[in-house]
C-alpha cells in the first residue's frame, strides 16, 4: 500500500481548466473523499492520479516517488468506475482471473485460484463464480467490478462514483461494504463522488473540489462543524446548512427580516460590526419553542419516521429545522424559534469566508 | 366530492397475479399514497381506478356506483403521469384549456379557471410559453393544471415528480401537498419513495407483490408495522430484524441477539405476552429502528458490553453497526459519541421501540410496552 501526493497539478482542456494547482496529500491506509459538482475536477484528477491523463503542470507521487513518466499499468493502481467495465460473456471467476494474467504480472495457477477464492469470500459472491456476468444484478455487477480492482492487491485504489448507479437501498448496504473491506484491507482509498452522504458516512477525510482547486480538506466532522465558507456549508448535511442574511446588533444577530437571535459573543471582534454578514446554523440546531425570539410561517414537513424536516418561510426565505416526529404542525401555521448560538457559524457577507477563518 | 371503493380487486397479467384480492376505502378530500416497489401492482391498482386497465374480479366504486365497465372518459378522474404529457405545439394557457375547451365551457369562463389555476400553481408568468421553453418542475407544474382544470372527482397521480432531480422534487412536494389542502380533491398518489409517502399521505398503502400489507396513517406505519416487510420498507436506514431467543432467569425477561452472553433486558411482561400472541420460541424475530438502539460509553445498568463496528457520521448524527456474533444492530447515536471502530461501547433496546415479528410468516406479534 502507498500514499498519494499531488503537487500543483494544473490540467487544462483547450480553454477549459480543469485543475487549477491543485495540492492534495492522502496517507497511507486513508480513506479519503473528493465531494463536488459535475465539472468540479474530480474525475481529471483521478485519472492524472492513475496516468490516464498526463498533467499540463504539476507532480504525482505515488508511494513518494514521482510517477509522472510511468504508465498507467507501472504506477499500479486499480481503478472502479461507476459502470461496471466487466467482460459480459465471461463468468465472474474469468472476470476475476483476468487482471491476474495480465502479460506484464506473472502469477501461478494455484495462485490465482487462491487470490480470486479469497476476493469471492470477501465481497461475499462465491456463490455467482460460475455465472455469466450478463446474469447478475446491478449490486451483483459492482461487487465483481470491486473485486476484480482488488484481486492483484494494488498499490492505491482509485474509486469514480462506483454506487452512483445503484438504488438507494442497494447503495446504504454497499457504502458499509466498501468501508469494512477498506479497514480490512487496510488499503489507500481515493474515493470521489458527487454525494455528500457518501463522504460523510465513508470518510477518513474529505476533500471539497470547487473549479479545479480544493476549497477545504478535514475529517468529516470538521467540514460539517465548521465550513470555511458558505460554499462548503452548501456542500455537506441534507438539508444543507442554512444561510441567514443579517448584521450584529450588539450581541444579537438581526436577520434581514428583522428577527432578533442570540448570539453568545460569536462573530464579535471579527471587526463584524455594521458588515453585512450570514449566519449558518445547521436544522438540528434550529427549536420550536412558543416564546422563542423570532418568527416563520410553516411552508411544508417533511416526515422521515425518525424526524420531521420542516421548512420554515421567513420573509423569502427558507429554513430547514430538524424537529421530533411527534411534533404536530400544520402547513402555513405561525410557529416561533430560536437556534443554539454555540453552532451559530458566521460567514462575511460578501465573500462568503467564515470569519473565524479569515486571517487563518 | 368523492368516495372512492375498491373491492376484491384481482388482476392477472398472464401468469402474473399483479393485484391480489385488494379491498380499499379512500373517503372524500383523503390524500392516499400507494407505495412500494416496482412491479407491486401500485400503478397497475391507479390505472384500474382510472379505467386505463381492466380487472378480472371485483368492484371499483366511485361514489358508491360501480365504474368498472365505464370508460375512462366518463368516470371524471384526472391523471397525472411521471412523463410530462402535454401538447409541444401549444402554449402553456392552451394546455390547460384544453379539457375544457373539449367539455365546451365558454371562452370567459375558461380564461377564469385558467387564470386561477395558473397562479395557484405560480406559473401565471408562464402561460404563453411553449413546453419546449420550461423547466421540468414547469412542466409537470402545467400537467397538474390540464388534471385540475376541469375539477375533476378524484386526482390519481403516478410518480408525478420522480422524474425531477432531488431539489426540485422536495419543491413539487411541498406544492401539491399546499394544492391538495387548498382544492381538497381526493387524490390517489403512487411512489416509491417512503419519505414522499410519509409527507405527503393521509394514509399510505403498502403494496408487496400485488397484497395489500398494510394501511394506516404514515406515523402508525412507521410506529406500528404489521410485518417485517413494511417494517424493512419504510425507515431508513432500515430496521435491524435479528433472531431472538427469549428467556426468563430471577423474574425477568430478556431477549439473547447473536449468540450467547448477549441478553438485553426487557420488562418481565414479555414472556407472558409472548404466550399470549402465541409467539413460538426459536421462531421469533426482533425488530428495533436504530434509534431504538440505546448506546452508552460507560457501563450502566441494563446495557449489555458491544464491540462497535463501522461507524456512519452523518453529520446531525452518527450510525453505529455494534457487533452482536453473527448479527449487526444499527444504532443512531449523536454525533461522535463512539470514538472509533473497535471500541467498547454499553447497549441496551428500547423495548418501547421493539416489535416481535413470527420469523416463518413475517408477521408481527403486536407486542407492545
Amino acid at each position: 500500500m502507498a500514499n498519494i501526493r499531488l503537487k500543483g497539478i494544473t490540467k487544462t482542456f483547450g480553454n477549459v481548466t480543469a485543475l487549477n494547482d491543485l495540492h492534495l496529500e492522502v496517507a497511507d491506509g486513508e480513506f479519503f473523499v473528493l465531494l463536488g459538482r459535475t465539472g468540479a475536477g474530480k474525475t481529471t484528477t483521478l485519472r492524472v492520479v492513475a496516468g490516464l491523463e498526463k498533467p499540463t503542470a504539476g507532480q504525482v507521487f505515488i508511494d513518494d516517488q514521482d510517477v509522472g513518466r510511468w504508465g498507467p499499468a507501472e504506477r499500479d493502481v486499480a481503478l472502479v468506475l461507476q459502470q461496471y467495465s466487466l467482460y459480459p460473456r465471461y463468468t465472474v471467476r474469468e472476470n476475476l482471473e483476468f487482471p491476474l494474467k495480465s502479460p506484464i504480472r506473472h502469477y501461478d495457477a494455484a495462485d490465482i485460484g487462491e487470490r480470486v477464492g479469497r476476493v469471492a469470500r470477501t465481497l461475499r459472491i462465491e456463490p455467482l463464480l460460475d455465472r455469466k456476468v450478463d446474469r447478475l444484478s446491478g449490486g451483483e455487477m459492482q461487487r465483481v467490478s470491486i473485486g476484480r480492482a482488488i484481486v492483484r492487491e494494488p498499490r492505491v485504489f482509485l474509486m469514480d462514483e462506483p454506487l452512483s448507479a445503484l438504488d438507494a437501498k442497494l447503495r446504504e448496504a454497499l457504502r458499509i461494504e466498501l468501508k469494512n473491506l477498506q479497514m480490512n484491507l487496510g488499503a489507500t482509498f481515493l474515493f470521489v463522488t458527487h454525494d455528500q452522504i457518501e463522504a460523510m458516512s465513508m470518510g477518513d477525510k474529505i476533500g471539497v473540489l470547487d473549479e479545479g482547486q480544493l476549497v477545504q480538506t478535514g475529517a468529516p466532522h470538521e467540514i460539517y462543524a465548521d465550513p470555511i465558507n458558505t460554499f462548503v456549508a452548501r456542500s455537506v448535511g441534507s438539508p444543507p446548512m442554512n444561510l441567514i442574511d443579517g448584521q450584529l446588533a450588539g450581541s444579537e444577530a438581526v436577520t434581514a427580516t428583522g428577527e432578533r437571535l442570540p448570539l453568545n459573543g460569536k462573530g464579535k471582534g471579527a471587526g463584524a460590526a455594521g458588515r453585512p454578514l450570514i449566519f449558518g446554523i445547521r436544522p438540528e440546531d434550529i427549536f420550536l419553542e412558543a416564546d422563542a425570539p423570532a418568527q416563520a410561517r410553516v411552508h411544508d414537513v417533511e416526515n422521515h419516521g425518525v424526524e420531521k424536516i420542516v421548512t420554515l418561510r421567513m420573509g423569502e426565505n427558507f429554513l430547514h429545522a430538524t424537529v421530533p416526529a411527534q411534533t404536530s404542525l400544520e402547513i402555513d401555521e405561525e410557529i416561533r424559534f430560536s437556534w443554539n448560538p454555540d453552532k451559530v457559524v458566521v460567514f462575511d457577507g460578501d465573500s462568503g469566508v467564515n470569519l473565524s477563518h479569515a486571517g487563518r | 366530492m368523492t368516495h372512492i371503493e375498491l373491492r376484491g380487486i384481482d388482476k392477472h397479467f398472464g401468469a402474473l397475479h399483479v393485484i391480489n384480492d385488494l379491498n380499499l376505502v379512500v373517503e372524500d378530500k383523503e390524500f392516499i399514497v400507494l407505495l412500494g416497489q416496482s412491479g407491486c401492482g401500485k400503478t397497475t391498482t391507479l390505472r384500474a381506478i382510472a379505467g386505463l386497465e381492466t380487472i378480472d374480479e371485483g368492484d371499483i366504486l366511485l361514489d358508491g356506483k360501480t365504474v368498472q365497465h365505464m370508460q375512462a372518459s366518463e368516470r371524471d378522474i384526472a391523471f397525472v403521469f411521471q412523463s410530462f404529457s402535454l401538447y409541444p405545439h401549444m402554449t402553456v394557457f392552451e394546455n390547460i384549456a384544453f379539457p375544457l375547451k373539449a367539455m365546451r365551457v365558454n371562452h370567459a369562463e375558461i380564461a377564469e379557471r385558467v387564470k386561477s389555476l395558473a397562479k395557484t400553481l405560480q406559473i401565471s408568468d408562464l402561460v404563453s410559453k411553449r413546453p419546449s421553453a420550461l423547466s421540468g418542475g414547469d412542466m409537470q407544474r402545467v400537467a397538474i393544471g390540464r388534471a385540475l382544470v376541469r375539477q375533476p372527482k378524484a386526482m390519481l397521480m403516478d410518480e408525478p415528480i420522480g422524474a425531477l432531480d432531488a431539489k426540485l422534487r422536495e419543491e413539487m412536494r411541498a406544492e401539491i401537498k399546499r394544492l391538495h389542502i387548498k382544492q381538497g380533491s381526493t387524490t390517489i398518489y403512487v411512489t416509491h419513495d417512503q419519505v414522499e409517502a410519509m409527507s405527503l399521505a393521509d394514509r399510505i398503502v403498502v403494496m408487496h407483490e400485488g397484497i395489500l400489507q398494510q394501511i394506516g396513517t404514515p406515523s402508525s406505519v412507521y410506529e406500528r408495522p404489521e410485518n417485517m416487510f413494511v417494517a424493512q420498507f419504510v425507515g431508513s436506514p432500515v430496521m435491524n430484524v435479528v433472531a431472538a431467543d427469549v428467556g426468563e432467569e430471577d423474574g425477568h425477561a430478556h431477549v439473547n441477539i447473536g449468540g450467547d452472553g448477549l441478553r438485553f433486558a426487557f420488562p418481565t411482561e414479555l414472556t407472558g405476552k409472548l404466550s399470549a400472541a402465541n409467539g413460538q420460541k426459536g421462531n421469533l424475530s426482533l425488530g428495533v429502528r436504530p434509534e431504538g438502539v440505546l448506546v452508552s460509553r460507560e457501563e450502566r445498568d441494563g446495557y449489555v458490553a458491544v464491540e462497535a463496528g463501522i461507524i456512519e457520521p452523518l453529520g446531525s448524527h452518527d450510525i453505529v453497526d455494534l457487533k452482536l456474533g453473527e448479527d449487526v444492530l444499527r444504532a443512531r447515536t449523536t454525533s461522535g459519541l463512539v470514538p472509533g471502530t473497535g471500541e467498547k461501547v454499553w447497549a441496551r433496546i428500547d423495548p418501547t421501540r421493539a416489535h416481535f415479528f413470527d420469523t416463518a410468516t413475517g408477521k408481527s406479534l403486536g407486542i407492545a410496552f
